[in-house]
């Protein structure tokens, strides 16, 4: 997918600006957060299972090589190919070649932000595939011209009941309905045709099983089901990190997954897939290949940014964040929205393309305290400010400002006398309305809000003149 | 006790009053305080803009002016946690210096929990009088565990009423340089948590960090809001009337 990260700030304007996104924005807020709350209170002991989870994704990146390679052999055991990739490019080049060796011309996909990473859909349709997003959220980003998605696990979160109703009625020339349940029935019988026809299904995987050579999806409509089990070949798309040792690791990381994620104690449907179909069974592909995908993964393992690749992308940070709240997920520009987009990102497609993301956060830590698997996501962000600090990728200004006043800072006498000079001057500015409106030194603070008036005198002055005595 | 009050850059700008509030409590509740007279920021700044060195040299500066000291104290969650939980991150790699941010750590209090857990404050100097909700600022109650100490000294003046409002521990939206950076994305946040607190019809909106009740007061005028009063709970707890 081509990033539109470095133009982040062009597009939260426009995420501000658009009254429908900011209207269906304000409505989803809080129902993701309630819903976590309550499903989080199931638990015995939820800070001890974080704890558990935090330790079985500590324990595969430690070893990383050693557990793939684990899972590579009991995956051919069980008849699956396995096969790697560099980047999105070989990741697309791969799914090209399996589809044109096995005469694919028609792809179901089940959500795989994998293949988001890799652009699959337009390598798929530039080689005369062509591919069907059947997770719903996902088919109407598809119908809708392949809108980017704006959440990692709800993609039209962005989006109301009428827009979908309008694309409905458009794209399939039906009567226009807006009652969820006959909207979902109207996408079943299309997506079900597409079913029956494809050659190839195609899955993200939200774990892979070491010990038995699985993968693991996670899932609510059923689709995933249907795309691993009516095409002949089944294609599943990971990246390299999420591996588990044993189905025992799992069930505790399934614990927590769908509970941090929609607020489900369990999803509807979690499957584990072994292996490709065997005489004595009636369903499952006849040729099973995983695609293990590095784009950037390893360089960040053995760096400070490791505990990122813990991540099982549940989208509690975002569904969290005060920011995301406010501008949604396709501000953010590329695949990965949220806080662990602003760390992923840009170490994922590197820092100097996107720069303005780990900034993009009032580092409240929100974020921090719900991640399932303890990622301390605003150290990361700080980690990486001070990366781009060093390599120099800030504004100039911005640099020149914060060195000026750590200089003030550092010099006491300095620092006094400024800081009165500083006080008297808003002070003028407020002349007595308690507050000023537009601040020529600080126009982002008075866009949208005032800056109150200083009391007049800084405290040290006043402490000064208080302890001489009247 | 010798307490060490670190006024903190921006109550020392913005809102002296909130210093002598500090001062008022801490020596009601016995303590015998000192103001450094060198101190200037703890340089949480800095070091949440990536200027590493910068925020080393801000933290031994501070480190100096109060290791001396039995406590410190800030009227700050976001100032106290970053001495607490900063400073010893910031040294990491000089060794002697961490072990003195270490120590001063130990010994570095938000207002509210110093005078709850550690002064055992029981009468107010105030007696103010009105409705009012809490808003928990971020690095407070999260990084500190502030949250029931500043409500719980509010509690003990009579005519106070002290309503929740909804989403009391979402940020504000300030985030330091983030609400001159992203101010649109700022100012958005911080209109949702003015609306939480007017939908009460409270008489002021309280809290424990001055960024925040800075940013929260901006935004409630620019809605057109000269009521609702926005103050630090040790303004509240010294108001007299």
């Amino acid at each position: 997918m081509e990033s539109r990260a470095h133009r982040f700030r062009r597009n939260i304007a426009e995420a501000l600006a658009n009254p429908v996104l900011q209207a269906n924005l304000s409505k989803a807020k809080g129902k993701f957060v309630e819903k976590r709350a309550q499903a989080i209170q199931e638990l015995d002991d939820f800070e001890a299972t974080r704890e558990a989870a935090r330790e079985i994704r500590d324990r595969v990146l430690a070893n990383l090589d050693l557990w793939l390679e684990t899972f590579e052999a009991n995956a051919r055991a069980r008849g699956a190919t396995v096969l790697w990739a560099k980047d999105g490019n070989e990741v697309s080049r791969l799914v090209v070649e399996i589809a044109k060796r096995h005469g694919v011309k028609k792809v179901v996909k089940s959500k795989s932000m994998l293949s988001e990473e890799a652009g699959l859909n337009q390598a798929l349709l530039a080689a005369g595939i062509e591919p069907v997003e059947t997770d719903l959220g996902e088919y109407i980003l598809q119908i809708n011209g392949y809108e980017p998605p704006s959440h990692i696990i709800a993609p039209v979160v962005h989006k109301s009941l009428d827009e979908i109703a309008d694309l409905f009625a458009r794209t399939h020339r039906t009567p226009r309905k807006t009652e969820i349940a006959a909207l979902t029935r109207e996408a079943r019988q299309v997506l079900r045709e597409h079913f029956l026809t494809a050659e190839m299904g195609v899955t993200g995987g939200n774990f892979l099983i070491a010990e038995t050579g699985s993968v693991a999806l996670v899932t609510n409509e059923g689709n995933g089901r249907m795309v691993t089990t009516l095409p002949r070949v089944h294609v599943a798309i990971t990246g390299i990190e999420k591996i588990v040792p044993t189905l025992e690791d799992l069930s505790t990381l399934m614990r927590l997954l769908p509970r941090s994620a929609t607020g489900q104690s369990i999803s509807n449907y979690v499957s584990v897939l072994t292996g490709t179909k065997n005489p004595a069974e009636l369903d499952g592909p006849e040729h099973l290949y995983f695609i293990l995908v590095d784009n950037g993964r390893t360089r960040l393992l053995g760096s400070d940014y490791q505990p990122m690749l813990r991540c099982i992308r549940c989208g509690a940070c975002m569904n969290h964040c005060p920011v995301y709240q406010t501008i949604g997920g396709q501000a953010y520009g590329w695949v990965y929205p949220g806080p662990m987009g602003s760390v992923l990102t840009p170490l994922l497609l590197g820092l100097e393309k996107a720069h303005d993301l780990p900034y993009a956060a009032t580092l409240c830590n929100q974020c921090g305290v719900v991640c399932p698997v303890k990622i301390p996501l605003p150290e990361l962000l700080r980690n990486l400010r001070e990366e781009a600090d060093k390599r120099r990728l800030r504004p100039w200004r911005e640099r020149l400002a914060l060195r000026a006043w750590a200089w003030i800072a550092l010099r006491p006498s300095l620092y006094a006398l400024a800081s009165r000079l500083l006080v008297r001057y808003l002070a003028w500015l407020a002349e007595g309305r308690g507050g000023i409106s537009v601040l020529a030194a600080a126009p982002g603070w008075t866009m949208g809000r005032n800056f109150p008036a200083p009391e007049g005198e800084t405290f040290r002055t006043r402490y000064r003149m208080r302890k001489r005595g009247p | 006790m010798r307490v060490g009050l670190l006024v903190t850059c921006l109550v020392d700008l913005m809102r002296p009053r909130i210093g002598f509030a500090a001062l008022e409590l801490l020596e009601a509740a016995g303590c015998t305080v000192i103001v450094p007279e060198q101190q200037t920021c703890c340089g949480q700044p800095a070091w949440n803009n990536g200027d590493r060195a910068n925020a080393a040299r801000l933290a031994k500066k501070l480190i100096t002016e109060f290791e001396g000291c039995e406590y410190l104290v800030a009227p700050s969650g976001s100032c106290a946690d970053h001495v607490r939980h900063g400073y010893p991150r910031i040294l990491a790699d000089e060794p002697t210096w961490q072990a003195r941010a270490q120590a001063l750590a130990a010994k570095t209090h938000e207002l509210a929990d110093f005078l709850v857990r550690i002064a055992c404050l029981q009468k107010m100097p105030g007696n103010f009088a009105g409705r009012i909700t809490y808003h928990d600022s971020c690095s407070g109650l999260r990084g500190l565990g502030v949250k029931e100490q500043p409500r719980a000294l509010l509690q003990k003046l009579p005519a106070l009423e002290l309503v929740e409002m909804r989403g009391a521990e979402e940020c504000c939206g300030f985030g330091g340089t983030f609400s001159v950076k992203f101010g649109a994305v700022s100012a958005a946040i911080a209109e949702r948590k003015c609306h939480q607190a007017q939908a009460l019809g409270v008489d002021a909106i309280v809290g424990g960090d001055l960024g925040c009740l800075l940013n929260i007061e901006g935004k409630l005028r620019r809605m057109g809001d000269a009521q609702t009063k926005v103050m630090h709970f040790a303004e509240v707890l010294t108001a007299k009337d």
